[in-house]
């Protein structure tokens, strides 16, 4: 027996010796993400290049499904013991997240177990702010980061007699330019929107600078009273309703859906996502960017980062832990992050990253690229504006969406549909954080 | 009376294995999981969980939106066996007509049964998304307001069509079957006798029909309830509203999306129980008056 053991072992040597040994001793982190299409080639690309950079690790991507389907992924085998290294959660997942104190390591602790100091100073302000603890503690590695932006659609703007080099600034004047749009026939409807989740209220409320909810939205504490059926809410959805009513705004869906509206040529208006443009570039639509609309006399104030980030799991062993520090060290030098921001469209997570493609010239060339880090990293945020993390945002955001989808049926006004929804999401959130 | 037995002790056990087997890793395995979670209230993570009793059952059957839930079941599951075993048979009694050609006809009316559930919901969504089908764009330019995604009305009438068109082909076969068992002597009896054809189906054809559609309707049923999933997920997500929240799409939006697992296995839980019952009650009182030719 201990002879065949030991025959067993010297082959295993021979073949270690054959191969190379750092084939063998590479250690495996696995990467689940949600990336699709060219980003998931960048995904790819990534590991790839990480892996030629070192011999020790070896990082694996595995793509999951969609955002929530990758969350879910992650935390089925959490609970069966077997979670991966790192895994991509979307925004509105990290309250979740966060809330698995226990189940997560600070990604500030990760670097820190590799051996590299984590320098906030370092990276965007916004996007700093969305993933850190209260007390400043990076929890998660930021990946690819977006901000909410103005489309418009220049042929329609011109035929309707409005200025297609200026894009409206404030909602009212979105909303008179839209009305103008459906009028003269320019266009059949005038103003659409993705996310009204994600942009008409979460950014909505940052951008405004007004309280989204309690406890700085859920980052100073999970035990949050929401607060978005105030006033100016309430006028907003009121306005977007009415228009509604004879289809001046179109609905698309809860999600991306409305960009079809506009790459179809259907909707002139659109507000979506910075990571959208790709999309709507190949569209072939004449289009202009401009920045998200605010309300006079509060905003605008700084968007809060949407996208994704890095969550790495509890649990590992140290060894594990260098590999993914010495990872995300390997992600955030500055020449793969500027060449991440160019070519995926999402924003740059450094700060020298930004500077380095400024002086290369790059948004010169495409001066709408940088409307949405400017708009988030224009002003220092305030607790209104550092972002909205609920331990069950996705369960709010679909709550809003129900009681939107009435309200823009014409079953309900704003007033109703927004304080439903308040006392519907708190109840959830109170559910929620009792377990 | 001489009961026939094998002669090993064995054997029988060992035949019945694999089914034994399959139902206990397959249903009472999971079964009981369902039971013992849904008297669990757990963060979604598994860190901190604790014996709640019945409190879940009581949260979801006090819950106005799981009871509104019941009734969308309710109304997809009537419209979808009505839709779908109605136009079947009017297809089969025309095919049973057909001289030429019946079985190019019958081969080309099976293929959407091939077609999985996601799939049947994404080709319906690609012709009435208003945002890009072809079909909703041709009812809005002719005035008709085509809005699925803000009425529930409309989204419903969108899934019921996509999961009876699915299931179509299969109560088409079984009503073939079932027109070519009746005897043609009796048909021709009914004609001699002066009857015309409309009242020959009802007084004939229809009467002599029930086994099958009542095996359609208990098929159909568990069919609307369970297996079409995956047209809802496509279609509607479940909107606009919770318009088109099944209870099997909610075990999975409460679950899945919004983590609550011990609700969501509550309410698994709840819906064996309705199939349990609503399957006994099937067999047990309405077989019965079936006459089984």
């Amino acid at each position: 027996m201990s002879n065949r053991l030991i025959a067993a072992s010297t082959a295993a040597i021979t073949l270690s010796l054959l191969f190379g040994s750092s084939a063998l001793a590479a250690t495996e982190l696995q990467w689940w993400h949600a990336m699709t299409g060219a980003n998931n080639e960048v995904v790819d690309q990534l590991a790839k290049e990480f892996n030629e950079s070192q011999s020790e690790y070896k990082v694996v991507p595995v793509f999951k499904g969609t955002y929530p389907e990758t969350l879910n992924a992650g935390i089925a085998a959490y609970r069966s013991k077997q979670p991966p290294a790192i895994i991509q959660v979307f925004d509105a997942g990290s309250g979740v997240m966060m809330g698995a104190e226990g189940a997560i390591v600070p990604a500030a602790d990760v670097l820190q177990k590799g051996g590299y100091t984590f320098d906030k100073s370092q990276y965007l302000a916004g996007i700093v702010a969305y993933y850190s603890k209260p007390d400043g503690t990076m929890l998660s590695f930021p990946y690819n980061s977006s901000s909410p932006i103005l489309y418009y659609n220049k042929d329609a703007f011109t035929k309707a007699g409005l200025d297609a080099e200026n894009p409206p600034k404030t909602w009212p004047e979105v909303f008179e330019a839209a009305k103008k749009i459906k009028a003269s026939d320019a266009s059949k409807c005038g103003l659409t929107s993705t996310w009204l989740t994600w942009i008409q209220t979460e950014n909505f409320a940052a951008w405004n600078n007004i309280a989204y909810g309690t406890n700085e939205n859920g980052l100073g504490s999970t035990d949050v009273k929401l607060e978005f059926n105030a006033p100016l809410f309430v006028e907003h959805f009121q306005a977007i309703a009415d228009l509604a009513k004879d289809g001046t705004f179109r609905y698309g869906g809860r999600t991306s859906e409305a960009k079809q509206l506009f790459m179809s040529g259907e909707c002139a208006i659109l507000t979506e996502s910075s990571g959208g443009l790709g999309d709507i570039v190949k569209s072939g639509v004449n289009y202009g960017i401009g920045q998200l609309p605010y309300y006079e006399g509060h905003g605008p104030q700084n968007t809060i980062p949407g996208g994704a980030s890095l969550w790495v799991f509890g649990g590992k062993s140290d060894e594990e832990y260098k590999g993914v520090a010495q990872f995300f060290n390997f992600l955030s030098q500055t020449q793969i992050q500027a060449r991440l921001h160019q070519v995926s469209g999402y924003l740059p997570v450094t700060n020298a990253a930004y500077e380095e493609t400024k002086k290369s010239g790059f948004y010169e060339k495409n001066p709408a690229r940088e409307t949405p880090i400017l708009q988030m990293i224009g002003k220092a945020p305030t607790e209104n504006s550092k972002g909205v993390r609920l331990v069950n945002l996705p369960q709010v955001r679909d709550i809003m969406n129900e009681e939107f989808e009435a309200m823009l049926a014409g079953s309900q006004d704003a007033k109703t549909a927004l304080d439903k929804a308040v006392e519907r999401g708190n109840a959830a959130i109170a559910e929620a954080i009792g377990n | 009376m001489h009961t026939v037995a094998f002669p090993n002790k064995i054997l029988p056990y060992l035949l019945v294995a694999p089914q034994i087997i399959l139902t206990v890793v397959f249903f009472f395995w999971p079964a009981s999981q369902a039971i013992y979670q849904s008297t669990l209230r757990e963060d979604p993570f598994g860190l901190k969980s604790g014996f709640v009793g019945l409190a879940n059952f009581s949260a979801v059957l006090a819950d106005p939106n799981y009871l509104s839930s019941l009734q969308v079941t309710v109304i997809f599951s009537i419209l979808t066996a009505l839709v779908s075993m109605g136009v079947a048979l009017l297809l089969a009694t025309a095919a049973d007509r057909v001289v030429r050609g019946q079985t190019l006809y019958r081969t080309l009316l099976i293929w959407p049964y091939a077609v999985a559930p996601a799939v049947a919901g994404m080709l319906w969504l690609f012709m009435f998304n208003p945002a890009m089908g072809t079909l909703a764009y041709l009812l809005r330019r002719n005035g008709f307001g085509w809005d699925p995604l803000l009425n529930g009305d409309q989204a419903m009438a969108l899934i019921v069509v996509a999961a009876a068109w699915k299931q179509i082909s299969y109560n088409f076969l079984f009503f073939v079957a079932g027109l070519q068992a009746i005897p043609r002597s009796l048909i021709e009896a009914a004609s001699i006798d002066g009857a015309r054809g409309a009242r020959r189906f009802w007084t004939i054809v229809f009467p002599l029909l029930a086994p099958t559609t009542f095996f359609l309707l208990v098929v159909n049923t568990v069919y609307a309830f369970f297996d079409t999933f995956g047209i809802i997920h496509a279609v509607t997500g479940g909107g606009p509203a919770k318009a088109t929240e099944t209870l099997v799409y909610k075990v999975y939006n409460d679950g899945f999306v919004n983590l609550n697992l011990g609700s969501s296995a509550a309410q698994s839980v709840i819906l064996m129980i309705i199939v349990i019952a609503l399957t006994a009650f099937q067999f047990r009182f309405v077989e019965k008056r079936v006459h089984y030719g």
